[in-house]
């Protein structure tokens, strides 16, 4: 796709988030948002009832929502239009059951897993999905990401 | 022949030891005292002593007496249980002239200390812990006598609250209702799993502390009611902890960290969303409520008489390698006594108290910041990834850990408090495999990655050599202001 086209489309994109934006404000269904569409992102913000921010950094489109309770979550969307990685801090964890969707039974099924010796952050490193959570009850970092679907260009540090 | 002899004998002494009274009166003109070492703790004893002056031939012997505790004619005092610090008069009147006497006093303060042990952890062994450092519990129906000791509590830094497994607890401690007269339970969410239960009273009793009609929670199962609501459950990519005591890996928790209660004010305040921690159970169900910062699990250690402004972790260096098993103590209160003195060659990092890097420090390493943390319920050292520490890792029993070929790889990071207060931290990562393969469960050696968005978590690896401080949030503590860790 030539550059210009790859712009046009980023750009449908982003009037497209605006028109969501505009949705937002009716309630929407709750639903996954890892590895779905870029509307979903706004599905989860009416849900956590929190503030959008929104930065391009090119190879792809962050959203930041900022729930009251001080929780970040911070979702990554391709320029194909997939949220391929999320990222949270806080003192209270998101509900991963909505923002991990059919990867939090994955991250479950990989936790129970791992014999346990005791305690410390998770870490769960398989070829379709990677997700992290460290820090302690007071103040959770966590992030998750599925490895296809992460655009060229972007690594993984990338995710903050 | 031989009687009259003997009564001469007598017979000049007595007239010797008369002439010498007719010269010097035999009186006692004074009774000094002095008992060390003072203070001292509950039951512990120290040594009185009297010193009677006097004239001529005067007996030394004083009659002892103490306003609290024993004191024994040798002047061996022997000091009562008390919850905070008590003074008592020792008196020592001369046995000779009873109207010389004189008065001292003993301070006697609550025993602060108590053992903690890293082994395999609780019978039956269905499981073996590594790094956990354990402390008994005593648990009591609030203002009774029914009390239960819970062995194989984990000692845990990195959160606040005692919480214990309803299949190891065996007394009826009392529900706590919220402010409507509803069941009260809370849903306490963890790096790796999650607890859910009732919030109930106790008395609890460490060492020679006690925290009255106290909140716990009572980590129930799957199988217990009320049910775990699904919200939250699904904040936590873990499991229930409270299924056993294997999923667990101990019979509870003793949250002895920064903060005073395990949620503080995010659970107390109408701010919009009520955070999904404490729950209000009528029959009908559960649902999120707002608690007083009273009605939440707090920090046990804050409801202590004295000694209440955080604890001391101390524990043997352990070689590489590991050992079997360690023992040391956890030791409540920061300057309060002479137990937990922060020495001087000991650094402060004070840490934020809220935000999104509360209760962290920063840790440097090549160059670059991390947020970290130092916790001694966490089981080894949690940092960054293969790619930046240049260790390979392994999957022990499918967990990944650093498994380096170069065993141990020697490392060092920098850890820097708020305050601006640098250490240098030397540390070594040894072969998990090899490790974790060996019948040890003590190992200052054992790594794994942490690595998104990059992060350090000293867990209890970290303490064996030191002596930690965690000082409470709202607290004063020597070196503070609280938050904060020194060692």
């Amino acid at each position: 796709m030539p550059t210009w086209m790859k712009r046009l489309c980023l750009c449908w994109k982003r009037s497209a988030l605006l028109l969501f934006g505009v949705l937002a404000f009716v309630p929407l269904p709750a639903r996954a948002v890892l590895g779905d569409t870029a509307a979903s992102v706004l599905t989860d913000q009416a849900r956590m009832k929190g503030s959008l921010r929104s930065v391009d950094a090119k190879a792809y489109v962050m959203h930041e929502i900022t729930v009251d309770s001080g929780t970040v979550v911070r979702e990554y969307v391709s320029p194909a239009g997939v949220v391929f990685a999320v990222a949270w801090e806080g003192q209270f964890p998101p509900d991963f059951e909505q923002l991990l969707g059919p990867y939090y039974q994955q991250a479950k099924q990989a936790t129970s897993q791992q014999e346990r010796h005791g305690r410390g952050p998770i870490f769960v490193d398989t070829p379709g999905l990677v997700v992290q959570q460290s820090g302690h009850p007071r103040s959770f970092h966590g992030q998750a990401y599925v490895p296809q679907l992460i655009p060229e260009g972007v690594k993984a540090s990338d995710i903050r | 022949m031989r009687r009259f002899a003997l009564l001469f004998v007598v017979a000049i002494v007595v007239w010797i030891a008369g002439c010498s009274s007719s010269s010097t009166p035999n009186t006692v003109t004074g009774v000094t005292l002095s008992c060390l070492p003072s203070p001292i703790q509950s039951s512990q004893q120290n040594q009185c002593i009297a010193t009677v002056t006097g004239t001529g031939s005067f007996s030394t012997t004083v009659t002892w007496t103490a306003s609290g505790g024993s004191i024994a004619s040798n002047g061996v005092y022997t000091a009562p249980v008390v919850l905070s610090p008590t003074t008592f008069t020792i008196t020592g009147t001369s046995t000779q002239n009873t109207h010389d006497s004189a008065m001292t006093t003993v301070t006697v303060n609550p025993v602060n200390a108590t053992p903690i042990t890293v082994d395999a952890g609780p019978q039956p062994q269905t499981f073996t812990a590594v790094n956990e450092a354990f402390t008994s519990v005593t648990v009591c129906v609030p203002n009774t006598s029914t009390c239960q000791t819970i062995d194989h509590i984990l000692v845990d830094t990195g959160t606040s609250g005692l919480r214990l497994l309803s299949s190891v607890l065996t007394v009826p401690l009392p529900q706590q209702n919220d402010s409507s007269g509803n069941p009260l339970d809370e849903c306490m969410v963890f790096l790796d799993g999650y607890a859910w239960g009732p919030v109930a009273l106790a008395d609890i009793s460490i060492a020679g502390e006690k925290a009255s009609s106290a909140p716990v929670q009572v980590m129930i199962p799957d199988s217990g009611s009320p049910p775990v609501p699904s919200d939250c459950s699904s904040r936590s990519m873990g499991f229930n902890e409270g299924n056993s005591v294997s999923a667990l890996g101990a019979n509870g928790i003793l949250g002895v960290g920064l903060f005073q209660q395990d949620c503080g004010t995010k659970c107390t305040s109408a701010n919009g969303t009520i955070p999904p921690v404490y729950y209000e159970c009528p029959s009908s169900g559960c649902n999120p409520t707002y608690v007083t910062l009273a009605q939440q699990v707090p920090n046990p250690v804050i409801l202590f008489s004295f000694d209440n402004n955080g604890v001391v972790i101390s524990l043997p260096v352990v070689p590489e390698g590991g050992v079997p098993t360690e023992n040391g103590s956890l030791i409540f209160g920061i300057g309060t006594q002479t137990n937990n003195a922060v020495p001087t060659s000991a650094t402060v990092y004070t840490v934020p108290n809220s935000g999104t890097n509360a209760g962290e420090l920063t840790t440097t390493f090549n160059g670059v910041s991390y947020p970290s943390t130092i916790e001694s319920g966490a089981t080894g050292i949690f940092f960054l990834d293969s790619a930046t520490t240049g260790i390979t890792t392994c999957t022990v029993k499918g967990s990944t850990w650093y498994c380096p070929t170069t065993s141990p790889d020697n490392l060092s990071a920098i850890n820097q408090g708020a305050n601006g207060n640098k250490g240098i931290v030397n540390f070594s990562i040894e072969d998990a495999n090899k490790l974790l393969s060996s019948s040890h469960t003590a190992f200052s050696t054992l790594g794994a990655p942490a690595p998104m968005p990059g992060t350090f978590d000293w867990g209890l690896s970290f303490f064996f050599g030191r002596t930690v401080f965690t000082a409470i949030d709202g607290k004063s503590a020597p070196g503070g202001p609280p938050p904060y860790i020194a060692y």
